[in-house]
């Protein structure tokens, strides 16, 4: 198995071992040079090579992403070999013995034909579908990490557009494959979704008729969807995606802040060898779980449900459940909302919820950090993460509206609940509409005051060390714990972050007296200001560590062990 | 130790005023405001580094790791081949389940994570873990690079004498403009045809032509007649329009497909049959109504949701109410299907019905307004 016969540590091997310093030699060198004379390209893959990323499991999350999309492309090329996208109605003779002779779109046949009499197309499918669900989940928990840390900021922004947009198109990407078996259950999804388009002003209906080339279903949506699914929305990803990635490297990797690092450098490992071995191992591992879900729990099964009839129905029909929110709102939202004005016919109950959510959502999201930049007037370039508490107004903030999105997402089980707990619909129902507006307040206020905490706890970490377990008892019988303090190293992530005071009030009217509007502004900005900094916590000061320590001696206990003395004594003053 | 005092709510602390206790007050002695980045930590030797035998040990659980992927390639190969599609396997906490996808997918798994973890324990053992610093450069070109577009931009618009040639200027602009136009015509134009929406989303097979006979009420799927007394009292039907029966017939007489436009013709035709006690109809207005549109107790409605459209297809027997198993729209049989609670507006359309001299039940009209989700012009 090995080569290497020799025992020598990693060390002396990565030390001791001749290096290849030139091209020129070897036949792999050949093709290389080969390569570089025809397109140049050992300048830049020397630099590539070189690139430093830093290391943090949370960093991750855009990686999973990264690879249930890839993996999504692969096992997707692979159904389009036996699927077929077709509304044709054509008698079942497949090997499915329950659905034999059952009339039923050819799209449904075929993905029947996928899952019994392809061999291995179950898994392929299920793999499809299982790293589809893992695209969304790593999706949204990434945007949260990036919300999160403030790495949206500049020179960032652009980039988290980029990145919302994606996870926006994701959902759509996921629908439209979703129903493209034809099955009852997504069968009466397109049936919700036509509804939903119908409920455009002005347009719905006319929207309706082009999409689905006339009346609902007709045979023209499945083969639509697909084009969609498979070429439209997979080509705008790919080109957003190429996109998020180079500009990544074109802004390096942020980081948190820590010893050695700092908001001018990127410290971490390079991409060769570490970082290939690392995340490309990472790939095989993400592609691994995902097989081994595939092969034991097994994710919509289309031959349960039967063909898409617009008469039956199954109770507690769900959307995969990154559909969720939406189908939530949808639940939650009145009918009042729908009214007559002028003649026509305004369906805010459906429209708001199932057509204005989810591009209002991302807008709100993708806005953000232009609001966040104008509160602050902060215009330099951010590298260094933000600890989440930290920037704890932000922080609650991105709390209160994923607390939002979840609430919205659970209710769109308020009937499975309902059923599950004994409890009427109406009441779960109406529980969930209070939800969404008192949630996020609450979890607002107890998030930031939970990062208030925590930055008060790293401070008293900073000041008085951490706890040691070790309990001294004086010869007065006095017992206390006695605190190790911190090393520089440990320290120094304690302290290095800005706490911004909130603006000052200017005066409301100019020299000569007068209100002015720019004044209006300005209390407008401050009002915000003082909304996200006027309850805030400063990292330690050396002074104040000083301070402390100096204290401390003080309390030391004259005659006593000395251990209470011992912390104190490494820093004299 | 004593207590702290955190600089917080906006006190008159500022960022440089450090709150201390009285009497202790040491001044900042020369310290800086904030801590200085000490740099990076000394890097600490792992066993790997240090010991040939723990670097010769990690060389061997990276290569047992490898191994394990090529026996999990091995091991798909031969279950794709060896294992029959149908054989079933029981399976704890996954249940009954296909030997055939099961053994693929874990030796798929095995294949790709023992190439995953070896590739990551190789880096976290055995590769250098010493942390590397790249510097960062401004993002921004610098001023020179600006210039440069800004006077390329300038040269060429001079050397293309944009400002000289408005009439160039005008119609290039226009015609950038417009290319777009004809492929939007195209797709738009043809995806459907939007001028007989209006008219269909009124209609449905109920629609009885003038003069012509009333049309039968048959169970779905089945299609077969149903009679009044058929229908005892709780019970429910799920029901169709006999002139599905003749639309497929049609079909095949065509030449088309039997199925030609059957499940559009079902998507709005669905109608739900349910038998009251006609005194359990409400006495108001609405109820009254609901049983005069019936026949001794028996009602018919759209079974097409009036929110999204799911078919409406649970019946609770007790209370008469009917509920949307999407969005738990819930409909009063006993008042004309008015919605009792969840997100619908409007009531499910009724279906007037009678019997025919068979004792058949028919409905002599369609639909006295659209069935289905709301639409913006549904009042014309």
């Amino acid at each position: 198995m090995s080569t290497t016969a020799s025992a020598r540590t990693a060390a002396d091997l990565r030390a001791d071992d001749a290096k290849v310093t030139s091209a020129t030699g070897s036949k792999a060198g050949a093709a290389a040079i080969w390569v570089d004379e025809r397109t140049g390209i050992a300048k830049g893959a020397a630099y590539m090579m070189k690139k430093v990323f830093p290391d943090h499991w949370s960093f991750m999350l855009g990686e999973v992403a990264m690879y249930s999309m890839i993996i999504c492309l692969l096992t997707g090329v692979f159904l389009s070999f036996w699927f077929v996208p077709s509304a044709g109605q054509i008698p079942y003779n497949g090997s499915y013995v329950p659905l034999q002779g059952v009339i039923m779109s050819e799209a449904y046949s075929s993905t029947l034909g996928i899952s019994f009499d392809v061999r291995g197309g179950l898994l392929i499918r299920q793999i499809h579908h299982w790293a589809a669900l893992m695209f969304c989940v790593a999706i949204t928990v990434h945007m949260l990490r990036v919300f999160l840390t403030g790495a949206f900021r500049k020179p960032r922004e652009l980039n988290w557009v980029i990145g919302s947009i994606l996870s926006m198109l994701a959902i759509v990407e996921g629908f439209a494959g979703y129903s493209l078996p034809d099955d009852l259950l997504s069968g009466t999804g397109i049936r919700a979704a036509e509804g939903f388009i119908r409920s455009i002003p002005l347009v719905g209906s006319y929207i309706s008729y082009l999409l689905f080339g006339g009346t609902f279903p007709g045979e023209a949506i499945i083969p639509r969807l697909y084009s969609v699914h498979v070429l439209l929305l997979p080509a705008v990803l790919i080109g957003l995606f190429t996109a998020h990635i180079v500009l990544v490297m074109v802004h390096k990797h942020t980081q948190f802040p820590g010893p050695g690092r700092t908001n001018e450098n990127v410290v971490g490992f390079p991409l060769m060898p570490v970082y290939t071995a690392k995340a490309g191992g990472f790939f095989f591992m993400v592609f691994g779980v995902l097989a081994l879900i595939s092969a034991l729990v097994t994710i919509n099964p289309i031959w349960a449900y039967g063909p898409y009839d617009p008469s039956p129905v199954t109770a507690g029909s769900q959307p995969d459940w990154y559909m969720g929110f939406a189908d939530g709102a949808l639940r939650l939202l009145p009918g009042f909302l729908e009214f007559e004005l002028f003649g026509f016919t305004w369906s805010m109950n459906v429209f708001l919820g199932a057509v204005a959510l989810i591009p209002l959502m991302y807008t709100a999201a993708g806005v953000y950090p232009w609001i966040e930049a104008w509160v602050t007037g902060d215009k330099r370039e951010h590298h260094l993460l933000d600890r989440p508490r930290n920037a704890p107004t932000r922080t609650a903030i991105g709390m209160a509206a994923f607390s939002f999105y979840v609430v919205l997402m659970f209710a769109a089980g308020n009937d499975i609940m309902a059923i599950r707990l004994q409890l009427s619909i109406n009441d779960v129902t109406n529980l969930f509409r209070l939800l969404v507006f008192v949630v996020p307040v609450i979890v607002f206020w107890v998030t930031r005051r939970i990062c208030l905490s925590l930055q008060r706890h790293d401070r008293e970490k900073v000041l008085h060390g951490r706890e040691s377990g070790t309990i001294v008892r004086t010869a007065e019988g006095k017992f206390f714990e006695r605190h190790e303090d911190l090393d520089e190293f440990d320290r120094y992530k304690l302290v290095a972050f800005e706490s911004p005071a909130p603006l000052a009030l200017p005066s409301a009217t100019d020299l000569n007296g007068v209100s002015s509007k720019d004044a209006k502004k300005a209390r407008r900005r401050v009002a915000w200001s003082n909304f996200f900094f006027k309850t805030r916590v400063e990292p330690v000061t050396p002074a104040e560590l000083a301070a402390a320590h100096h204290h401390g001696e003080h309390e030391a206990i004259p005659g006593g062990s000395g251990h209470a003395a011992i912390k104190h004594d490494k820093h004299p003053h | 130790m004593s207590d702290q005092v955190t600089p917080t709510s906006g006190s008159a602390s500022g960022a440089g005023t450090v709150s201390l206790d009285e009497g202790h007050h040491v001044g900042t002695g020369g310290l800086p405001a904030v801590f200085e980045n000490p740099g990076l930590p000394p890097h600490v030797h792992r066993a790997a580094d240090d010991d040939p035998k723990a670097a010769k040990r990690a060389e061997r659980q990276v290569a047992v790791l490898f191994t394990l992927s090529i026996l999990g390639t091995l091991g798909f190969i031969v279950s794709y081949f060896a294992i029959d599609r149908t054989t079933s396997v029981f399976l704890p906490f996954v249940g009954l389940t296909n030997l055939l996808n099961v053994m693929l997918g874990v030796t798929l798994g095995i294949s790709l994570l023992g190439i995953g973890f070896g590739a990551v324990h190789w880096a976290k053992t055995l590769m250098s873990d010493e942390e590397v610093v790249e510097e960062r450069h401004a993002i921004r070109s610098s001023d020179e690079s600006r210039d440069k577009v800004v006077a390329a931009l300038a040269d060429g618009a001079e050397s293309a004498q944009l400002a000289r040639r408005p009439l160039i200027k005008a119609t290039a602009g226009a015609a950038l403009g417009l290319f777009a136009i004809p492929l939007g015509v195209q797709l738009a134009g043809s995806m459907g045809n939007p001028t007989k929406a209006l008219e269909e989303l009124k209609q449905t097979i109920w629609d009885v032509k003038a003069g012509g006979k009333p049309i039968r009420l048959v169970r779905d799927p089945e299609l077969t007649p149903i009679k009044a007394s058929d229908v005892t009292i709780g019970s429910v039907f799920h029901v169709m329009p006999e002139t599905l029966k003749e639309l497929r017939e049609h079909n095949v007489k065509a030449g088309h497909s039997e199925w030609h436009g059957v499940l559009e013709a079902k998507a709005k035709a669905a109608v739900l049959l349910m038998r009251l006690n006609p005194s359990e109809f409400k006495d108001d207005a609405l109820g009254r109504k609901a049983r005069d549109w019936g026949f001794q107790g028996i009602v018919a409605y759209s079974k097409i949701c009036t929110h999204v459209g799911c078919p409406v297809g649970l019946y609770e027997q007790q209370t008469h109410h009917l509920l949307c198993p999407c969005h738990q729209s819930t409909f009063d049989v006993t008042r004309d299907c008015e919605v009792i609670f969840g997100p619908a507006k409007r009531p499910l359309p009724q279906l007037k019905i009678t019997v025919d001299d068979e004792g058949y039940l028919v409905a002599p009209q369609g639909f006295a307004e659209p069935v289905g989700p709301s639409y913006w012009e549904r009042l014309k």
